[in-house]
C-alpha cells in the first residue's frame, strides 16, 4: 500500500469564490459584480453628461487644441521652442522643465540628506547640534515660503546685468541668472565622445572582472591606473589626433542682457535649492532612522576588525540600513516631484505653469488639460516608485533577506 | 491649488448637473439675494479693495449697477477675486454670475469658452513700462530685454507677436498674479513690465518710486475690456449688456446721479422713455420700470464712473481718449432705448 499523499481535487471554482467573494461565498461574488457595474455606470454617466453639457454650453471639447499654435514664449526650454509651436510641444517643454527640476532636486536632496543624517549621528557635539537645527528648521517651515524666500533672497542679493559679478571674465552672475560659456562642437567632437564612451564601458568591464576575481578567487586587482588611462588618456589622445572636440562661446554683455553662452535662470536655482534643502531635512531623518535600525553590534564588529568608522558605515551599516531607508525615501522623491508644481509662484515655467496655467487659460479647455496634467504626474510618480521598488528589491536580495 | 479645485468643480458641475445650461440666472440671483461677481485680485481703477475691504473701480461699478438694477441696493454683491488664469473656469462652473474683470474681448474667448462678452467697458491697448534709468524711449529699443508678464492673458501672446514681427529677441518671465509680476519687475528680475496701458498706470502707483518708471508711447494691441456671462441664458445676457448701455445713454442725455430725479420729472419724450415713466422696457428685461434711475442713482452715468475710478477725479488721471462718447471723438456708443 502506497503512502503517497492523495492529490487534492481541483478547486478552481472554490478559489475564484474565495478570491472574489471572501467569506461571503457566491453571494459575495454577486455583490462585487453589482458594485463594479454601479461604479462603471456612474463613471459613464459623468463622462457622457459632461460631454452633453459642454456641448450645450458651446464650450470647446476634445484634444484637437493640442495641434493649435500656442502663440506665447517660455523662458527655459530644453528642446527648441518658439511661439509658433503647438500646445503639444508646450506640454513637452513644461514636462521636461518639471523633470529637470525634479531630477536635480532629488540628487541634491539625497546628498544633503545623507550628509545631515551623518552629522546628526556624529559623536561630535557641534556637528550633531547643527544637523538637528537644520532638520528642525527646514522641515517645519512651509515649502512655498522657502521657495519665495530663496527667490527673493537670490534676486535681492544679486546686481543687475550691467554690474554683474564676473568670475575670470568668462562667467557672470547677475539677477538674470548665471551665464557660463557654452561648448560648441568642433570636428574632433565625435571621436572624442566615442573614445570616452569606450573608456567608460571598458572601465565598467574591468571593475566587474576585478570583483569576480576578489569574490571567487580572493585576488585583489588594482584597477584604478587602468581606469585613469581609459577615461582620460584615450580621449586626450583623440584630441592630439583630431583636434579640439569643442570650443567655448563666451557670454558678452549686449544691450540689456548677455548674448552667447548658456544661462541658468534664477527661478530654476531658487526652486532647486528650496526643494532640495526642504526634502533633505526629511531624508536626513529617514536615513538616521535607517542607520539606527542596524544593531550597534555591527558597528562594534566593524571596529574590532580594524575598519575605520567611515569604512564601517560605508561597507557594513549603510547597506543594511538601505532596506529600511528605501521605501520612505521613495515617498520623499515623489513629494519633491509633486512639490515642484509650486514653481508657478516664482515664474519658473514648469508643467503646471505653462500647460495647466497659460495653455489652460488660452484655450479654456480645463477638463482636458487638468486631466492630462494629473495623468502625467501619476505616470511620473508610478515610474519613480517602480524604479525604487526594483532598487529596494535588489538591496534586500543582496543581503539575503 | 485654487485652479485645480475650480477645474474639478467644473468637471463635477458639468458631469453631475443635467440641466446646467438653461439655469435662470436672474431667478437664482434673486433667490440668493446676492449677485456673485468675478473681479481682479487688485487692479486700482478697475477692481481693488480699500483698507476696509470695500471694492471700488470701473469693473466693480458694473457689478454694483447690476445689483442696483435688480435689488435697488448696490451692497448686495459678493466679490470673488480671480487670477487671470482662473477667471473663465469660475464663470463656466457657475461660481460667479458675471465676470467683470478687465478681460479682453477676443474671438477665441467669445466662441470657445461657452461665454459671451456683453459690451466694452473700457477700450484699452497693451503698452510697456521701463525704468527711466535705462534711457529707453521706444519699445523698438527693447531688443534682448527681459520682460515680466502675467500668465494667462492676451498680453503674453501680443508680446510674442510684437517681438517676432520686429525681429527682436527677448526673455519672458510669466507669473501667476499681477502682484507677483510687479514685485519681480521691481526687484530687477526684468527690464520691462507689460500689460494693458491702464494697468501700467495703475500698477505704477504701487511701486515704491512711481516717478522712476515711465510708460513707453507704443500701444501694440487692441484690448477692448468688458464683462462676460455664460451661454444659455439670454435674459441674463440682456440685463448685463443693457446695464452698461443704460450708463452710456445716461451720459449722452446728461443724466447724472445728482440730477436724475429732476430729469425724471421733465416732459421730454426720450427722458420719459429712458427713465421709465413711459413704456415698459425694464419689465421686458425682467427688471422694474425705473431700472435706469436705479442704475444712475447707484453708480452714476458712464462719465461719472470713468472720472471717479480712472479719470480726472482719480489718482490714475487717465484721459477719456477712446472711451469718450461717440459724439465727442470716442468709441462709447449705446443703441437707443426705445
Amino acid at each position: 500500500m502506497s503512502n503517497e499523499a492523495r492529490k487534492p481535487p481541483a478547486q478552481i471554482a472554490l478559489k475564484v469564490r474565495r478570491m472574489l467573494g471572501g467569506k461571503a461565498g457566491w453571494n459575495g461574488v454577486a455583490v462585487q459584480f453589482a458594485f463594479a457595474a454601479i461604479l462603471g455606470w456612474i463613471g459613464y454617466e459623468i463622462v457622457s453628461n459632461a460631454r452633453t453639457n459642454l456641448e450645450n454650453q458651446h464650450i470647446a471639447a476634445g484634444f484637437g487644441f493640442l495641434r493649435n499654435n500656442a502663440g506665447f514664449d517660455v523662458n527655459q526650454t530644453l528642446i527648441s521652442y518658439t511661439g509658433s509651436d503647438t500646445f503639444l510641444r508646450v506640454f513637452v517643454v513644461g514636462l521636461l522643465n518639471t523633470l529637470v527640476v525634479s531630477v536635480v532636486g532629488i540628487v541634491f536632496a539625497t546628498v544633503i540628506g545623507f550628509i545631515v543624517a551623518l552629522c546628526r549621528l556624529s559623536p561630535n557635539w557641534l556637528l550633531s547640534r547643527v544637523g538637528e537645527i537644520y532638520v528642525e528648521v527646514l522641515r517645519n517651515l512651509p515649502v512655498l515660503f522657502q521657495i519665495l524666500f530663496w527667490y527673493l533672497a537670490v534676486l535681492a542679493a544679486l546686481p543687475n546685468p550691467r554690474q554683474s559679478i564676473s568670475l575670470l571674465g568668462i562667467t557672470f552672475l547677475s539677477n538674470r541668472g548665471l551665464v557660463v560659456p557654452s561648448p560648441i562642437g568642433q570636428s574632433g567632437l565625435e571621436p572624442f565622445l566615442a573614445m570616452l564612451a569606450l573608456g567608460v564601458v571598458a572601465s565598467l568591464a574591468l571593475r566587474f572582472h576585478a570583483r569576480r576575481a576578489l569574490f571567487q578567487e580572493g585576488r585583489m586587482i588594482r584597477i584604478w591606473p587602468y581606469v585613469l588611462w581609459l577615461l582620460f588618456g584615450l580621449p586626450l589622445a583623440t584630441v592630439l589626433v583630431f583636434g579640439l572636440p569643442f570650443t567655448f562661446e563666451l557670454p558678452q554683455l549686449r544691450g540689456f542682457n548677455f548674448a552667447g553662452g548658456s544661462r541658468i535662470i534664477p527661478e530654476f536655482v531658487a526652486l532647486t535649492v528650496a526643494l532640495s534643502t526642504y526634502t533633505a531635512a526629511f531624508i536626513a531623518e529617514i536615513v538616521r532612522a535607517g542607520i539606527l535600525s542596524v544593531h550597534k553590534g555591527q558597528m562594534e564588529a566593524g571596529s574590532s576588525l580594524g575598519l575605520s568608522r567611515g569604512a564601517t558605515l560605508r561597507l557594513i551599516v549603510v547597506p543594511q540600513a538601505m532596506r529600511v531607508i528605501v521605501p520612505p525615501l521613495t515617498n520623499q522623491y515623489l513629494n519633491l516631484t509633486k512639490n515642484s508644481s509650486l514653481a508657478v509662484a516664482i515664474g519658473y515655467p514648469d508643467l503646471v505653469s505653462v500647460f495647466a496655467g497659460t495653455s489652460l487659460s488660452q484655450t479654456g479647455q480645463a477638463i482636458e488639460i487638468i486631466a492630462m496634467t494629473m495623468g502625467i504626474y501619476l505616470l511620473i510618480s508610478l515610474l519613480t516608485s517602480a524604479v525604487m521598488s526594483v532598487y529596494g528589491w535588489r538591496v534586500s536580495r543582496s543581503l539575503g533577506a | 491649488m485654487k485652479r485645480v479645485t475650480l477645474a474639478l468643480t467644473l468637471a463635477l458641475a458639468a458631469g453631475l448637473s443635467a440641466q446646467a445650461a438653461d439655469a435662470q440666472t436672474l431667478k437664482t440671483v434673486k433667490d440668493r439675494g446676492m449677485l456673485s461677481c468675478g473681479v481682479s485680485q487688485g487692479l486700482p481703477g478697475f477692481s481693488s479693495p480699500d483698507d476696509k475691504g470695500n471694492w471700488t473701480g470701473i469693473d466693480v461699478d458694473v457689478c454694483r449697477a447690476i445689483a442696483g438694477a435688480i435689488f435697488n441696493d448696490p451692497t448686495k454683491v459678493k466679490y470673488v477675486p480671480l487670477s487671470a488664469k482662473d477667471r473663465f473656469t469660475a464663470l463656466q462652473s457657475g461660481e460667479i454670475d458675471v465676470l467683470s474683470r478687465n478681460t479682453t474681448w477676443t474671438i477665441s474667448r467669445d466662441t470657445s469658452l461657452g461665454a459671451n462678452f456683453t459690451g466694452v467697458t473700457y477700450y484699452d491697448g497693451q503698452g510697456f513700462m521701463v525704468k527711466k534709468s535705462l534711457k529707453v524711449n521706444s519699445a523698438l529699443e527693447l531688443n534682448s530685454a527681459s520682460v515680466c508678464v502675467q500668465t494667462g492673458t492676451t498680453t503674453e501672446q501680443n508680446l510674442a507677436d510684437y517681438f517676432k514681427a520686429n525681429n527682436m529677441k527677448y526673455e519672458v518671465i510669466a507669473f501667476a498674479t499681477n502682484d507677483e509680476t510687479v514685485k519681480a519687475y521691481e526687484a530687477g528680475r526684468c527690464d520691462v513690465f507689460t500689460t494693458d496701458q491702464s494697468g501700467l498706470y495703475a500698477n505704477r502707483l504701487k511701486l515704491a518710486n512711481p516717478n522712476d518708471h515711465m510708460v513707453l508711447p507704443e500701444i501694440i494691441s487692441k484690448e477692448p475690456l468688458g464683462p462676460m456671462v455664460r451661454h444659455g441664458d439670454d435674459q441674463w445676457f440682456d440685463i448685463v449688456k443693457w446695464t452698461l448701455f443704460a450708463m452710456i445713454t445716461a451720459e449722452e442725455l446728461g443724466v447724472t446721479s445728482k440730477n436724475v430725479d429732476e430729469k425724471a420729472k421733465l416732459e421730454n419724450p426720450e427722458l420719459k422713455r429712458v427713465l421709465g415713466s413711459d413704456g415698459n422696457f425694464g419689465e421686458q428685461l425682467g427688471l422694474t420700470k425705473d431700472w435706469v434711475v436705479r442704475i444712475v442713482k447707484t453708480v452714476g452715468n458712464y462719465g461719472e464712473v470713468f472720472d471717479r475710478n480712472v479719470g480726472a477725479g482719480s489718482p490714475l488721471a487717465i484721459n477719456r481718449g477712446l472711451n469718450n462718447l461717440w459724439n465727442k471723438g470716442g468709441l462709447q456708443y449705446a443703441p437707443p432705448i426705445r
